[in-house]
């Protein structure tokens, strides 16, 4: 059945037949048409933030929330490359999402006309795919198939660029039930015979190790992931992106690995005699130097894009598929081939470097430290439901430290760009998906001011918010790095602590602003906060000069790491009579 | 580092070229040479690359450009077990003296004469890579004016007949 429509209408009808229920828009010249169009529906809410890369992030949140695909529309020129650092943002971190830009005429396109900008051109290399669209008649196949690239396979955003003279043409709509593309298969299914090796490797392990990442959330395979550790007793790390896919309060999590990994963590890497990676990209920030990387240990490899594996570290065993398929086959071959748990000496071993080089800080009495703040985030928020975005710097480290994650899809931050700003529009996205949940930014005051125009947004639309400011008067991972490698030289990184005054901006925004200068009244302004009905802003005036440790310096060996507890390498540590003890 | 002739086989759309050879650039990879045509089917286009690099990389670029959705195959074609050829037009200084010593060499290469001037002569030319690096280079002593290869265009040999 066709029905005749301009393109616009075409377009909004097609993302309610994709189930849209919200998307976040900022409107322009060229693309009036279609927000014209999307005054008329009933199924999609336009948030309207107050920059274009609020609205990219929020998608972005948005999708990691709930794992659905995120959408984004912004007019042409300034209202495209506005999107880019989004854009980039998602790439990084495989979210799914689909952004629409509007574009000018196609007869003026390569004229140089007003608000023209190549934006397909610009975004290839950010994009896992782009369309300009040239004929209003494939406008419905084009989003359709935007869609399923985005959402399929690796997941990842996709362009989709609309001249204003397509959104205007009419046309017969007819939403497509399938897409044709014959270059796009992406493999789901892990070739059952590697899948075997995989598990014959890991009946023979004596230390085996779980290194998961973003490719276990994305595919929802957490469920699978429990079973295969628990089945076998495997001590799992998740890295950034993968936080929250195993519950971090589980006896066999050990961590997050890499630059500001816990020392446990980066030791059960290093000694580690099988390495089972789930979705993860050996990304330079977990591996520190990639030769001494796990260099005891075979290696399985499982990811669903193909390119992965072997990029950064050979395979002994590569798999390609999708996460929680391959996880859910091991556990079945496993059983079915009867499965005995590891020894508990390996477990027994992790444990004892748990409990001899933990995460700490040293408090000072009366001072407030930020660790202490996420350590309260983190207590008084463990009977709700509960999602934490991040801004980036040392507050997002923090994060990762000293926060007790507990579900998949609970953990909204920027892994591969590292993009400061992304935290707040994120979670004003992770709010508009999941209403309900209570949705905090852990934030820096450096951060928070890249997009702090998006309070706005937070306050107009009702998405209540919390705001988190570890307000440390520097860009703080950077005076780290020039503390520790550039001799204290404090060039450009020192922030006023009272400028902006947090409070009274919040205000300004009709928000509620609090401050915190005495670990006395953190919790009474955390839980009011929290049991506000609006957003809400913590300013907290933390220690400045605090460093996140430990530390693995660029380019060193995990296991050669800065500060925290005192320690030996683990080689020694296993020659250490004691030590073996345990392992026996 | 070896040079290895990729076989690119995509749809034939637009941006698709630029989408494969800003993959090259953003990867680091370097270009030797690029030709671009259609195939028997019209909807697609053969790209055949030359690049120089080591065969870990090799493999990332392949299976890097393999995920582009207008993609249909990939190849790194072994050079035994295919057909390569490449064109080139060489525009040679040549006084009415030496004329004749050119078309001679011209003529061991199986090379067309193509166009003959007061004082140069243009020839065509055939062949495996190699073939056409020899000419060149004989060439040389008489001062090529001008020159222009299309760069390789390759594919694998019919076994099945
Ligand atoms: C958009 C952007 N610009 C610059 C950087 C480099 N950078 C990384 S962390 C950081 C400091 C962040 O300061 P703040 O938000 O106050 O966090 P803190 O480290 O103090 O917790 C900077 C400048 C970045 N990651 N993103
Ligand atoms: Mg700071």
């Amino acid at each position: 059945m066709t029905e005749q429509m301009n393109g616009a209408q075409a377009l909004v009808r097609s993302l309610e037949a994709e189930g849209v229920d919200v998307l976040f828009g900022y409107p322009g010249g060229v693309a009036l048409p279609i927000f014209d169009a999307l005054y008329d529906s009933k199924q999609i809410r336009s948030v309207l933030p107050r920059h274009e890369q609020g609205a990219v992030h929020m998608a972005d949140g948005y999708a990691r929330a709930t794992g659905r695909c995120g959408v984004a529309l912004v007019t042409s020129g300034p209202g495209a490359s506005n999107t880019i650092t989004g854009i980039a943002n998602a790439y990084m971190d495989s979210i799914p999402m689909v952004v629409f830009t509007a574009q000018v005429a196609t007869a003026v396109i390569g004229t140089d006309a007003f608000q023209e900008i190549d934006i397909t051109g610009i975004t290839v290399p950010i994009t896992k795919h782009n369309y300009l669209v040239k004929d209003a008649k494939e406008l419905p196949e084009i989003i359709k198939e935007a869609f399923h690239i985005a959402t399929t396979g690796r997941p990842g955003p996709v362009l989709v660029d609309v001249p204003v003279d397509i959104s205007k043409a009419e046309i017969d709509f007819d939403y497509p039930e399938i897409v044709n593309l014959p270059g796009y298969k992406p493999t789901f299914r892990g070739h059952g015979k590697q899948v075997k090796q995989a598990v014959t490797l890991i009946k023979e392990a004596n230390k085996p190790l779980l290194y998961v990442g973003g490719g276990v959330i994305a595919s929802e395979g957490s469920k699978e992931l429990k079973e295969l550790a628990e089945l076998m007793q495997i001590p799992v790390v998740t890295t950034m992106m993968g936080k929250g896919s195993f519950p971090e309060d589980h006896h066999l999590w050990i961590g997050m690995p890499g630059m500001h990994g816990a020392k446990y963590t980066n030791y059960a890497i290093t000694e580690t005699d099988l390495l089972i990676a789930v979705g993860v990209r050996f990304d330079d920030r977990v591996t520190g130097k990639l030769a001494t990387f796990a260099n005891k240990a075979k290696i399985i490899h499982v990811d669903v894009d193909p390119a992965e594996i072997g990029k950064n570290k050979e395979a002994d065993v590569p798999i390609v598929g999708d996460a929680k398929n391959v996880l859910a086959g091991m556990v079945a071959e496993l059983r079915k081939t009867g499965a005995e748990p590891i020894t508990q000496g390996w477990v027994a071993l992790v444990d004892r470097w748990r409990k001899q080089f933990p995460l700490h800080y040293s408090p000072e009495e009366g001072a407030l430290h930020p660790q202490y703040v996420v350590q309260r985030v983190s207590e008084l928020t463990a009977d709700r439901e509960t999602i934490i975005a991040t801004e980036v710097g040392q507050n997002q480290m923090w994060a990762c430290q000293f926060y007790t994650l507990r579900h998949p899809r609970s953990w909204i931050s920027s892994g591969g760009l590292g993009t400061m700003g992304f935290g707040l529009p994120a979670a004003i996205g992770a709010q508009a998906g999941r209403p309900d949940a209570l949705v905090i930014d852990i934030a820096g005051d450096g951060s928070i001011q890249m997009n702090s125009q998006e309070f706005a947004t937070a306050a107009i639309n009702g998405f209540p918010v919390k705001v988190i400011i570890l307000n440390n008067g520097y860009l703080g991972m950077v005076r780290q790095w020039q503390e520790l490698f550039y001799g204290r030289r404090y060039s450009s990184s020192v922030l006023p602590q009272d400028c902006p005054d947090f409070v009274k901006l919040a205000e300004a925004y009709g928000c509620l602003g609090l401050r915190v200068t005495d670990p006395s009244e953190l919790d009474a302004a955390l839980k009011k906060a929290f049991d506000h009905d609006g957003p809400a802003i913590v300013d907290c005036r933390v220690v400045g000069e605090e460093c996140v440790y430990p530390m693995v310096a660029p380019g060193a060996s995990i296991d050669e790491m800065l500060g925290g507890i005192p320690g030996c390498p683990v080689s020694e540590m296993l020659d250490d009579g004691t030590l073996e003890e345990v392992w026996e | 580092m070896m040079k290895h002739t990729l076989s690119v086989v995509v749809e034939n759309k637009p941006g698709v070229l630029t989408r494969v050879t800003s993959l090259f650039a953003r990867r680091g990879f370097n270009i030797d040479s690029l030709a671009v045509g259609t195939t028997e089917d019209p909807t697609m286009s053969r790209i055949t690359i030359v690049c120089s690099a080591a065969d870990t990389p090799i493999e990332q670029i392949t299976k890097q450009v393999y995920k582009l959705i207008n993609v249909i195959k990939v190849q790194d074609l072994d050079p035994i077990d295919s057909v390569e050829r490449e064109l080139v037009l060489f525009k040679i200084n040549a006084a009415p003296e030496r004329r004749h010593e050119i078309i001679e060499i011209a003529n061991v290469f199986r090379a067309k004469i193509v166009d003959v001037g007061r004082n140069s002569v243009t020839i065509e030319a055939t062949g495996a890579t190699d073939k056409i690096d020899a000419m060149e280079d004989l060439f040389r002593a008489y001062g090529i004016k001008e020159m222009a290869r299309t760069g390789k265009i390759a594919l694998s040999r019919g076994r099945e007949g």
